[in-house]
């Protein structure tokens, strides 16, 4: 038992090497990952500027566009990524080794956090001084809670999400091309999900950035808490049980796929 | 005694996509009936060509596919009911393979690689330095791997096998594509290993008689996913002591010479067009040197040249055509 944490943990490091080491080697990476996500950010800035809407709408903005990095690391670098392991031929060395499927998923998981932190905090402290924003924060303890829980549920996703794509490559690819600007709508990464309605935002609080940028934005911004969804306490306790729920269904959803590519012999297949 | 691999009625069958003006889905048979003892310190192989289930068979042992019936062990543990135990014994290299990530560079891959079985990080260093020194690659330990030729990329996959110190090494065509010189380096070190250390085991699928020939203790011969024939490859040619082997050269036809195999004396024949010299070879087993001649005038009524006529001791080859009734490398 201890041998097989001290392997996995040895794996997840080991994986995550690789794009943190990637980072480093090739930098053109920080144009096109900070310098022009802030640039779209700034666009939706432009539009609430001429709409001469609340200051604090610019605020969510920022904090949307720096959360944006996240779910693209997730749908694009973390979801799809054993499609691309498959046609690298290393997908059949991960399975055929004695660790975790989760292992190698939470090692491309952080070293995806790396480049995303930095997209991340490039759109926020850049966005947040050039346009001027004011945070007024009323809860450290709370949003720290409500990121980092954001952050598991939302990895957590991406788990399951990957073994759909552990198998069904392509079709799984178009799948995620699918859900993409529908995820942006409901994610309400630009403006509070409130908007949508009651009805369509609970519906939209399974994607668990729904409901970390609500409270973000509640937390952080004085008149916040007019236009959040839910009490802040219910979206911590909402963002927990989806922790553990994406959790416990990616564990299941992974061995259940694997399986079945060993049955049907897909699973090392090919361009399929 | 725990043998190392053991399959047991081994079968595996896959369905083929039901297409529109096909009323039902059909099924390829991949393994038949496969039982196959392999010991351990033995170096095994897998002799047989394209299609005829090798690759499936090495899938199922190494966890990657469920047999539809049957059992497989590995060093004794059922790969179906606990393919975890299983995968701490074993590594597979499949020839071709462009495995790793160009971003880092050979010594940095073959490190991360290693991680994933948990080798810690001193002893993985030092295994890595001593191999790529061994299979000539230390001048390139700093090199990307997206840098490097197919053949040094190879030598980093299997490299990448033995890292790990496998209990147990599946090797899939290892030497495919690759240039003489790196594959005998390849197949120099993989009989070393087995030799230098009594308890491990290699399991090795080819099309390539030479290699099969070479390197393994005992092989099995798999045509359309059953085994033939399971033995050392000297016993092997034993079976054919008696026959009397010949092999013709003529002019490249693309004539089938079917009916080659109804003449007396003939027990098998198989033919082998060598567009590159503009050659058909031909393939005798006859029964006794008395048939030879029948066959010469068979191609002379036939209108065809022989360019040249050899008697040989029998192949590994000789035995696949013998066994089966066609070349091998026609095959191929």
């Amino acid at each position: 038992m201890k041998t097989d944490l001290k392997t996995n943990l040895k794996s997840i490091w080991a994986r995550a090497y690789v794009r943190i080491v990637g980072a480093n080697r090739e930098p053109s990476w920080i144009l096109s990952e900070t310098v022009l996500p802030l640039l779209n950010t700034a666009a939706f800035v432009y539009v609430y500027k001429a709409l001469r809407a609340p200051e604090e709408y610019i605020g969510f903005v920022i904090l949307g566009g720096a959360m944006t990095a996240y779910w693209m690391n997730v749908l694009w670098s973390m979801a799809s990524q054993f499609y691309w392991e498959k046609e690298m031929g290393n997908l059949e060395l991960y399975l055929i080794a004695p660790i975790s499927r989760m292992s190698i998923l939470l090692g491309m998981a952080i070293g995806g956090i790396f480049y995303a932190t930095l997209r991340a905090v490039v759109v926020f402290v850049f966005g947040s001084l050039i346009f001027r924003v004011n945070f007024f924060i009323s809860g450290v303890v709370e949003l720290f809670l409500i990121f980092i829980l954001t952050m598991i549920a939302l990895y957590g996703m991406g788990m399951f999400f990957a073994s759909l794509f552990m198998l069904w490559g392509r079709e799984a690819w178009h799948t995620s091309n699918l859900f993409q600007e529908p995820i942006y709508l409901l994610g309400g990464f630009f403006f509070p999900v409130k908007t949508l309605g009651y009805t369509v935002a609970m519906f939209a609080s399974a994607i668990p950035i729904s409901l970390g940028l609500d409270g973000m934005r509640q937390l952080c911004f004085k008149t916040g808490k007019t236009l959040g969804f839910l009490d802040v306490k219910i979206e911590i306790l909402l963002l927990l049980g989806l922790s553990i729920f994406y959790i416990w269904i990616s564990h299941y959803a992974l061995l259940f796929m694997e399986n079945l590519g060993k049955k049907q012999g897909r699973l090392t297949l090919k361009w399929q | 005694m725990n043998h190392a691999i053991e399959t047991l009625k081994l079968n595996r069958t896959f369905k083929i996509k039901k297409a529109k003006d096909k009323p039902a889905p059909s099924f390829i048979t991949a393994l038949e009936e496969v039982n196959l003892t392999i010991n351990k310190g033995e170096l095994f192989g897998l002799l047989g060509p394209n299609g005829a289930g090798k690759t499936t068979l090495i899938k199922i042992l190494c966890t990657l596919l469920l047999p539809t019936s049957g059992t497989a062990l590995v060093d004794g543990v059922d790969v179906v009911k606990n393919p975890a135990l299983v995968r701490r014994r074993i590594n597979m290299v499949s020839g071709g393979e462009h495995s790793g990530y160009g971003i880092l560079n050979v010594r940095e891959n073959l490190w991360m690689f290693s991680q994933f079985y948990g080798v810690p990080k001193k002893i993985a260093y030092e295994r890595i330095d001593t191999l790529l020194k061994l299979f000539g690659l230390d001048e390139f330990a700093k090199t990307r791997i997206g840098k490097l030729s197919t053949g040094m990329r190879q030598k980093m996959n299997v490299i990448r096998g033995f890292v790990s110190d496998p209990e147990i090494l599946f090797f899939d065509e290892p030497t495919l594509g690759l240039d003489v010189q790196i594959a005998r380096e390849v197949r120099k070190y993989i009989a070393n290993w087995v030799k230098n250390n009594s308890q491990k085991t290699v399991l090795l699928t080819t099309h390539y008689m030479a290699e099969a020939d070479e390197l393994c203790d005992r092989i099995a011969i798999i045509d359309h996913g059953k085994v033939i024939a399971c033995d050392s490859p000297s016993n092997l040619k034993k079976l054919l002591r008696k026959e009397t082997i010949v092999h013709i050269e003529i002019n490249l036809t693309d004539e089938n010479f079917e009916h080659f195999s109804q003449l007396p004396g003939v027990k098998k024949f198989a033919l082998e067009h060598k567009h590159n010299i503009g050659r058909t070879e031909l393939k005798f087993i006859l029964e006794n040197d008395s048939a030879i001649s029948q066959v010469t005038q068979a191609l002379s009524s036939n209108g065809s040249k022989i360019i040249s006529l050899s008697k040989t001791d029998p192949s590994l080859e000789d035995v696949f055509v013998a066994l089966v009734g066609r070349s091998l490398e026609s095959e191929n």
